[in-house]
Parts: C-alpha cells; sequence; structure tokens
C-alpha cells in the first residue's frame, strides 16, 4: 500500500476502535442499551477488505465491521446517533448497531442471523450481473456464522451463475464461547472454496496490506466476470461476544500472543517504516478521538425518536 | 382459459410490460416449471429474465431479495409450498422487516402451489398460508378463480411489499373461466362477494372458494338457504369492512378454509367477526377446516382430514338450526 492509503487505513481503523471504546464506555454507564459488540483486533480486516472496493461497489458488513462503514462514507455522527437511539437516526430508531443500510453509499447491513444476509448478498450481485452495472459486493461473515446452511446456498448460487460476489470469512478464533476446533474439522475456511470451484484464500486478518492486496485482487477477479471468491482474514476477537460477556473462556495466552499483532499498532508501524512521523501519528490519533468525542457528544444533545415511529413502515410507503 | 394458464398469462404480461420482473426458481426455465406455470417464458425472455437455480429455496428467495433491493422485482417460484419450510428465515426475517428497519421496498412475489387434494403426502400438500399472515411486514394472497389469479398476481408483482402467493394447485387445471386479455388488476386487499345471499354468511379463499359455492348453489337449489359467498382474495390486507357487511346482513357465519384448524386463519376471522359485530349475530361463528394433521397420503384418508360438500353442508345446517 502507498503511505496515502495506509493514511486512511490508519485513520479509520482509529475511527474503529476509538468508536469502540465510546461504545463500551457508554455501556459500562448503562447509557446505551442492547449489545456492544466490538471489533477490537478486527479492524485491518474490515478496513481493508472495504477500502478495496470502488465508487459505486457494494458492501453487506456485519455487526462488528465499523471499520468498513467508516471506509464507505458513514460519519461517526450517522453510527453514534443511531447505536444511541436517537432521533433522526437511520433506521428510526428501529434497529441498533450496525443493522442499518444507507443506499447512497451502498451500504447494506444485516440482520442478527448473519448467515441469512448470504443469499442476499448474492442476489445483489445477481442485481448487478444482470444489469452489468460493473459493480462488485462485498459481503461478510465471520467463523461463527460460517456453519449457516443459508451461506451454502448463497454460495452455490453465487459460484453456478458466476456472479460479482466476494465472501470474507472473519475468522475470530470464537462463535460467542465456541472455539474454532469445536465449530469444524477443517479450521482452513478457505478451503470451502474448493467445494465451489471458486479461489479461496486465506490471509494475515492482522496485517493491512495482505488483507488490502488479497481483496483487490478478488474484486477484479470478480468484477472481469470471473465469479467470487471467498477470503478468510484469521483475526481475534479481543473482547467478550458482546459487553456483557466476560470471556473467560478465552485462554490468556492467547490473547497475549494476538495482543503482541495488534493491527492498529501494526499499520501504525508500516506507516513509520513508510517515513510518518510520530508527532503525525500522535495526531491522527488525537483526531479520531476527538471525532468520535464529538459525535457522541452530539447525538446526546438529540431527543429520543418519536413515539409514532414505532407504528410506521411495517409495509413500505 | 385455466387458472394455470391465467398465472402463466399474467407473469408473460408483466415481464413483457417491464424489463425489471425477472423469474427465478427451480426447474422453471427450459422445462416450464413442476407444475408448467412458467411454460414457454423462458424461450421468450430467455435466461436472465427465467432463472433456474439449483434446489436452494433460502438461497433463491434470498437472492431475490437482494435483487430487489436494486430496482428489480423478482419473483420466485417454490416447487411445492411445502418447501417455504426451508426459506422461512429469508421472509420472516428478512423481507418482512426491511421496509421497517431500512426503510426500503422489498418488492418480491413468492408463488406457492399450495393445496392438497391430489394425493401428495404431508409434503406436497400444505397450505401454510398463516404462518405468514402472523408476520408483520409481508402480504398474503390467495386467489380462488382463474381471473382472480391474473389480476392478482399483476398486482403483488407491482406492490412494494414482499407477498406471498398461494396458488392452490387443485385449481390450476380444474378450473376455467373467462380471463380478460392484456392489463387486468384486482387490487390486494378486496373481497369479493362470489355469490350473493341473505341466510348465511360463507367466508372463504383459495382452495375451498369452489366448494363454498357449490354448497351455496346446492342450498338454494333444494330451496333450504340462500347462501352468501365472501371470497377474501388476500388475507393481508384484509378487507375487514366487506365481511362486517355480510356479517350484519346474514347474522350466520361459516368460516371455511384448507388449512387445518387450530390458530388457523378461522380464528382471526372469528376473533374479528366478534369483536366488531356480535350484536349482529344469531348464532356463534362457526369454523370448519382440515384435521389438526398432516395430510396423510392415502385418499380415502385424505378424503377424511380435508373439508367436503358433506361436512361443509352439516355445518351451515346446524347454523341455520341455531
Amino acid at each position: 500500500m502507498t503511505k496515502a492509503e495506509l493514511i486512511v487505513a490508519y485513520e479509520n481503523m482509529l475511527l474503529a476502535r476509538e468508536f469502540d471504546h465510546a461504545m463500551i464506555n457508554l455501556y459500562r454507564q448503562s447509557k446505551i442499551v442492547g449489545g456492544v459488540y466490538a471489533q477490537i483486533g478486527n479492524e485491518a480486516s474490515s478496513v481493508g477488505t472495504a477500502m478495496a472496493l470502488q465508487e459505486g461497489d457494494i458492501i453487506f458488513p456485519m455487526h462488528r465491521d465499523n471499520g468498513a462503514h467508516f471506509v464507505r462514507g458513514m460519519t461517526p455522527r450517522e453510527m453514534a446517533i443511531n447505536f444511541l437511539f436517537r432521533r433522526g437516526s437511520i433506521t428510526r430508531g428501529t434497529d441498533g448497531t450496525g443493522h442499518f443500510a444507507d443506499p447512497e453509499k451502498k451500504i447494506y447491513g444485516n440482520v442478527s442471523h448473519l448467515g441469512a444476509m448470504v443469499p442476499v448478498a448474492v442476489g445483489a450481485a445477481l442485481a448487478q450481473k444482470l444489469s452489468k452495472s460493473g459493480f462488485v459486493v462485498l459481503n461478510y461473515i465471520g467463523d461463527g456464522g460460517a456453519s449457516v446452511g443459508e451461506v451454502h446456498e448463497g454460495l452455490m448460487m453465487a459460484s453456478v451463475q458466476q456472479l460479482p460476489f466476494v465472501l470474507v470469512i472473519e475468522n475470530n478464533q470464537y462463535a460467542y464461547s465456541t472455539p474454532v476446533a469445536a465449530q469444524t474439522h477443517n479450521p482452513r475456511f478457505s478451503d470451502r472454496a474448493i467445494g465451489y470451484g471458486i479461489p479461496g484464500v486465506t490471509v494475515d486478518g492482522t496485517d493491512i496490506e495482505a488483507v488490502f492486496s488479497a481483496t483487490s485482487q478478488a474484486i477484479e477477479f470478480a468484477r472481469a466476470g470471473n465469479g467470487p471468491t471467498i477470503i478468510e482474514t484469521t483475526t481475534m476477537r479481543m473482547r467478550g461476544h458482546a459487553e456483557h460477556d466476560p470471556f473467560d473462556y478465552v485462554p490468556k495466552e492467547l490473547l497475549e500472543e494476538w495482543d503482541r499483532k495488534d493491527p492498529v499498532l501494526r499499520t501504525a508501524t508500516l506507516l513509520l517504516n513508510k517515513g510518518a512521523s510520530e508527532s503525525e501519528l500522535t495526531s491522527m490519533q488525537q483526531q479520531a478521538k476527538s471525532e468520535i468525542e464529538e459525535a457522541v457528544a452530539y447525538a446526546n444533545t438529540l431527543p429520543a425518536p418519536d413515539a409514532a415511529e414505532a407504528f410506521k413502515n411495517v409495509f413500505f410507503q | 382459459m385455466t387458472y394455470i394458464d391465467a398465472i402463466n398469462d399474467a407473469l408473460q404480461y408483466e415481464m413483457e410490460r417491464d424489463s425489471s420482473v425477472f423469474l427465478i426458481g427451480e426447474d422453471i426455465g427450459a422445462f416450464g416449471g413442476a407444475f408448467k406455470a412458467t411454460k414457454g417464458l423462458y424461450q421468450r425472455f430467455g435466461k436472465d429474465r427465467v432463472i433456474d437455480t439449483p434446489i436452494t429455496e433460502a438461497g433463491l428467495v434470498g437472492a431475490a431479495i437482494g435483487a430487489s433491493l436494486f430496482g428489480y422485482r423478482p419473483v420466485a417460484e417454490m416447487q411445492f409450498s411445502d418447501f417455504i419450510t426451508n426459506a422461512f428465515n429469508q421472509l420472516v426475517t428478512v423481507a418482512a422487516t426491511t421496509a421497517y428497519r431500512w426503510g426500503l421496498p422489498v418488492p418480491i412475489v413468492v408463488r406457492c402451489p399450495s393445496g392438497a387434494g391430489i394425493s401428495g403426502g404431508p409434503f406436497h400438500s400444505r397450505n401454510p398460508e398463516v404462518w405468514f399472515v402472523h408476520q408483520p411486514g409481508l402480504k398474503v394472497v390467495c386467489p380462488g378463480t382463474p381471473e382472480d389469479a391474473k389480476g392478482l398476481l399483476i398486482s403483488s408483482i407491482r406492490d412494494n411489499s414482499p407477498v406471498l402467493f398461494f396458488e392452490h394447485k387443485r385449481l390450476y387445471r380444474s378450473l376455467k373461466s373467462e380471463v380478460p386479455s392484456g392489463e387486468y388488476v384486482v387490487p390486494l386487499g378486496k373481497a369479493k362477494t362470489a355469490r350473493i345471499g341473505k341466510d348465511l354468511s360463507l367466508i372463504t379463499y383459495g382452495g375451498t372458494l369452489p366448494l363454498a359455492v357449490e354448497v351455496a348453489e346446492a342450498f338454494a337449489k333444494e330451496g333450504k338457504a340462500d347462501i352468501e359467498v365472501i371470497d377474501l382474495r388476500s388475507l393481508v390486507p384484509l378487507d375487514l369492512e366487506a365481511i362486517l357487511s355480510s356479517v350484519r346482513k346474514t347474522s350466520r357465519v361459516l368460516v371455511l378454509h384448507e388449512d387445518n384448524l387450530t390458530a388457523g386463519f378461522g380464528a382471526e376471522l372469528v376473533a374479528l367477526i366478534t369483536e366488531h359485530a356480535f350484536e349482529a349475530l344469531d348464532a356463534p361463528v362457526k369454523r370448519l377446516a382440515s384435521f389438526d394433521s398432516p395430510v396423510p397420503f392415502a385418499p380415502d384418508l385424505e378424503r377424511e382430514v380435508l373439508p367436503s360438500v358433506r361436512s361443509v353442508g352439516s355445518a351451515v345446517e346446524e347454523l341455520l338450526d341455531y
């Protein structure tokens, strides 16, 4: 990646990390309802994959992929307003976390049954093929969600129709409390591509350059009409499933091992190697922190949604 | 025109008129579908508009939902309505909640050949409409005549909400009537008085409509009663006004459907009628539906569980004698 690309990556990873910290703090103060699903440890995967998209490409991220949202243009304010269920939120207060869509930004979020979104994202890719738009669909699933039958059905369709579709399997080692070893006999998730006759690749999900490069290749492969790819990014969920979860089932040594590969720190090192100065990095860190603080403060000034919203748009109006 | 030809005609008409309409399903292409509802459409419109899929009910309904987010109006076919269980999550979790959560239309139609009476056994005979009635955000349409099959299907395709379209497969080739050619729209949510009467309201939809009319005609012929038959046409949206106005006229109500009894759509109708028109009733509202069991395979057993001329007739007698 160029220095300019690395700066964009670092800025978005910082926003994602700061946003997580802000939501965790609010959760601890009981100022937020529902779950807080932090992506700490996963920033290089969500940011690096999303950065490989071109203008007009489509993204179906998961609930943890805040970094991907920021890359595709969601602002910290928009995110904070939805997470804090305020008036004017993109879901009108009907749904939380990353469960939103913004067609202008080509972002289509998820339902909690994450595997269910794979066939839907594949349908979006079908629409691109039918309309010859030239756009590619990037969709995400986790090591846990990848077990769901609908993922298989979606990949069957995407592969037989040779659709412009890329599935990122973010393997963060745990599905809630269940380790990969208890989920699958073959821990290499990208091997599943073999069954569909499509390319599959595993990359270090804490290495922004490896993630960006693999995804860029898969996207251009798809755009050229060669069909889908599975990219497995290996990462570690450094927090519980959500903040209520003490995640005492994760061995301490495992967390320490992954902590040494912290994707935000690794990206900072890459930037220093490209000639960025410590003070440049510090100012980027401060900038991200203050942007998130400002967004949360702004969201907190807004009232709750109008109660009448509860009764609107059950059917499209 | 037969009921199934009317469906084919509606599909062809909408595909000619609107290039955003495409069909997706199993064996619907060159083969023309298990029941031949899409016969000739692949040859006419090509593989990009009549899309054959692997055996992936969730996959193909999901694909329809995804394509609908990008300006398409997909019509998905379940080979048998029974297989919609495999796509249940896509419909109730994704399709039904998208307008509410995202403010986006999901203009898909899922066509479901449903119903018993052909010795299809437990897995080719279901009437699963009420599962979807319970989920806010889905429309549920059940045509009972060839002309409604066409007019309601055209409306469903043009609707911006996800529509479950239940075609009773026993009607496919057993019903034949005049169907207007070209543009023909029957709005969703408007019931039809299939037979005007004054002594009793027989409220039904879909596969049991011909049975209701047959019983009503027999009672008229024998001079026993003048039965009004209300064809609901769609369960969501529901034409409550038409139901109540018939009930207020006749004061006696039999609700009939082929789906099994317990927590079937009849239960909702009885609740609505007693809530809104209790004072008009001269007898308790009665339900007649299939026995609460899987639909059995052997013809002699299947006949036992389904509503019949005899069982509907005795229910009517009972109400008239009350």
